[in-house]
């Protein structure tokens, strides 16, 4: 395969748990197949990144005002899934890059201090992410 | 050259296919990796990872419901 464009690029809109879900065993399972893999948080994902924010989204069907994510907490506690945090330790444990898009943390007030900047490889826009994008074989938008 | 032993019986996806990837990341050249698991669809799927890395699989055993995988790094 071609170094160049052995890489994932996902963009990570949502900040819904059941999505968050989705990037971070994407990006773990690209890292674990000997991929590069980026992820790419902006708008209510962005959230996620936010000191205490990751396991905080609500689920994007049958929320109920959190009683459904309680359910599926607790489905998802007897079935043994990992946790969010365990997932974004080992993506970052296997090289997995993350970038925060600056615009988002503008318009949400948010700052650099109210984020978990241990996580964060990068602040970027736009132009960070087609870079990203152009040299991956795989791009996807969550 | 050592052999690393990885439990991950119990587990399941993504977790079996990290830890063996986590594990491969730490060994050294001609080390053998070990994984005991359970998840089904990890069994075929590890040995996806090991030829898309050019590693070597030496061997999948299935024991009742689990499964180890030996991997040469």
């Amino acid at each position: 395969m071609d170094e160049s464009n052995n890489k994932a690029t996902i963009i990570v809109h949502s900040g819904d748990m059941d999505k968050i879900y989705s990037a971070l065993i994407l990006g773990n399972g690209a890292l674990s197949m000997g991929m590069e893999a980026s992820l790419y948080f902006t708008f209510w994902g962005l959230q996620r990144l936010q000191k205490d924010g990751l396991e905080k989204g609500p689920l994007s069907k049958m929320h109920f005002l959190g009683l459904g994510k309680w359910m599926i907490k607790r489905r998802m506690k007897a079935a043994n899934v990992a946790s969010l945090e365990r997932l974004i330790q080992d993506y970052k444990e296997l090289g997995g890059k993350i970038i925060a898009c600056e615009m988002t943390m503008e318009i949400m007030g948010v700052k650099k201090e109210d984020m978990r900047q241990e996580l964060i490889d990068e602040y970027g826009a736009v132009g960070t992410y087609i870079k990203e994008a152009r040299e991956s074989q795989i791009t996807l938008f969550i | 050259m050592a052999v690393v032993k990885i439990n991950v019986v119990g587990e399941t996806c993504p977790v079996p296919l990290v830890e063996a990837r986590k594990a491969l990341r730490k060994a050294s050249p001609g080390d053998i990796i070990e994984i005991t698991g359970t998840h089904p669809a990890s069994k075929k799927e590890i040995p996806m990872a090991v030829e898309a890395l050019g590693l070597e699989l030496v061997e999948v055993k299935e024991e009742g419901d689990s499964w180890k995988i030996k991997i040469k790094r």
